[in-house]
């Protein structure tokens, strides 16, 4: 199992610690609702430094990023980051990503699922025909991700990157706590504002940058948040994760992500999925809100009212902010409209569940 | 973490208080920090008579669910009935308000059979 340049302050700090993709990973510390609140109401830190990172360079760097991925990097310029997926040759997905361009038509960071890292290494390399230079840092890279209404003011104190006028998904390269060459990133996986810091993890720097963030941060409440509550607050927010609510089976427009699907451009698979555009995709990931009590969880299955399946579920939790229970499940295409009733198979019952619109919580 | 002395255990990690033949049961100190938040507990085996391994109903946390077990054999009487509106008890007050059931024991000398605090404490440390 390997560390993260944070693992020994999870320790310390009595976190409950568990393998994650290969990595000791904190699940908790003081209690996944604890924490999914301070998130929303104050402000939290994730150590998501298990995240792999790939540089691409060169001039034939954007010509590869573009026929992997879906979303049309060419469309980035320096500073600015992008969403998007690299899609099988069935229309599947191999995983799910952000496009960060370090300097336009020249440098690019790829950020990938910690999961998937030797995946994506290797998928991205056999299409490597043209000699783009590729650099795997994800071993030498920390990244910690700062969420929550007030993760930006409390940060900005560690900074001169104007974080304020940041936009969603852009990003400045700057001193951080004292550190140089700190990517200072205005993205996320909680849906409730806030910073991704990545930084080389050399000379103590990973230390250094924790205490100060705790140093400014601790005394207004920012507190150390586990992969717990970094799933409930994604599922709050409709957020996809890889392994859970798309794989390599399902396809970008299945899971809703055709804003990412950019048939202007040639890449992987791209005539399967423009065919099941035109023609409609069988199945549907949808939101779905417990009527019935009960936690629908990955795996269970979906029933009409005569018991016929219909889908199943691919994430779910009670939603902390919302205190009701909610899912996200592929359907079929009848029933993937709002207003659906749907059943939820939690063991020997049959629970009714209602079709919403994502995200669950606006 | 707490295992009181005068309580048995299990290797499912229920506790059993018992008094005459009526025992009263719950979930550890340390089932319920592996479980986290607790959103609602679920038994609806009141009346049943049932074997020692039984399923008698299931705990739903935030992010898992697990079963319940009854540790010894015999008819369930009672549900705390205080866990509808604050599941957050067993966290809380495991060994306390976060009881779950009592229960009349088929033959009180099973609960002899169960694991004393320093042999539950040894299995989960």
């Amino acid at each position: 199992m390997k560390n993260t340049p944070f693992t020994q302050q999870h320790i310390a700090l009595g976190a409950k610690m568990a393998e994650f993709a290969g990595y000791n990973m904190p699940i908790s510390y003081t209690g996944i609702n604890d924490e999914h609140a301070t998130v929303r109401n104050n402000a939290g830190v994730f150590d998501v430094s298990h995240m792999g990172e790939f540089i691409l360079k060169g001039p034939k760097a954007l010509d590869l990023i573009q026929r992997v991925t879906s979303n049309d990097a060419a469309k980035l310029t320096a500073g600015k980051a992008q969403y998007s997926c690299l899609p099988n040759e069935e229309g599947g997905i191999v995983d799910d990503l952000i496009v960060y361009c370090l300097e336009e038509n020249a440098s690019y960071m790829l950020v990938v699922n910690a999961s998937n890292i030797e995946k994506d290494w290797n998928w991205i390399s056999s299409h490597n025909t043209e000699g783009v230079e590729m650099h795997n840092i994800s071993d030498k890279t920390a990244l910690l991700a700062i969420q929550g209404p007030k993760a930006v003011e409390y940060m900005q104190e560690l900074t001169d990157v104007d974080l304020v006028n940041l936009k969603y998904y852009t990003f400045a390269k700057g001193t951080f706590a004292g550190v140089d060459n700190v990517i200072i990133s205005a993205t996320g996986y909680t849906g409730s504002g806030g910073i991704e810091i990545y930084f080389e993890d050399k000379d103590g720097n990973a230390q250094k940058v924790w205490e100060e963030v705790f140093r400014i941060g601790g005394p207004k409440g920012l507190k150390p948040i586990g992969l717990g509550a970094r799933d409930t607050l994604r599922l709050e927010k409709g957020f996809c994760l890889y392994g859970n609510d798309i794989d390599d089976a399902t396809s970008p427009l299945e899971a809703g992500l055709g804003w990412i699907t950019k048939f202007t451009k040639d890449f992987t698979a791209k005539d399967i999925l423009e065919k099941q555009k035109a023609e409609g995709v069988q199945r549907k990931l949808v939101g779905i809100e417990m009527e019935d009590k009960g936690i629908p969880r990955h795996g269970y299955k979906l029933q009409d009212a005569e018991g016929r399946e219909i889908g199943y579920v691919t994430s779910g939790t009670q939603a902390p902010s919302l205190g009701k229970a909610i899912a996200m499940a592929y359907v079929e295409k009848a029933f993937a409209g709002e207003g659906s009733e749907v059943w939820v198979s939690v063991r020997d019952k049959a629970l009714k569940a209602v079709v919403v619109k994502m995200p669950f919580l606006k | 973490m707490n295992f009181p002395e005068n309580l048995k255990y299990t290797k499912e990690h229920e506790w059993v208080l018992l008094e005459g033949d009526t025992a009263t049961v719950g979930i550890t100190e340390f089932a319920q920090r592996e479980l986290g938040d607790i959103v609602y507990v679920e038994i609806e085996t009141v009346g049943q008579a049932l074997n020692a391994g039984d399923v008698f109903g299931s705990v739903e946390a935030v992010k898992t669910v697990s079963d319940l077990y009854l540790p010894v054999g015999g008819k369930i009487t009672e549900v705390n009935s205080g866990l509808s509106g604050a599941p957050e008890s067993v966290n809380q007050d495991p060994y306390g308000s976060g009881w779950m059931i009592k229960m009349q024991v088929s033959n009180p000398a099973d609960v002899e059979t169960l694991l004393d605090a320093k042999a539950y404490e040894a299995l989960v440390g």
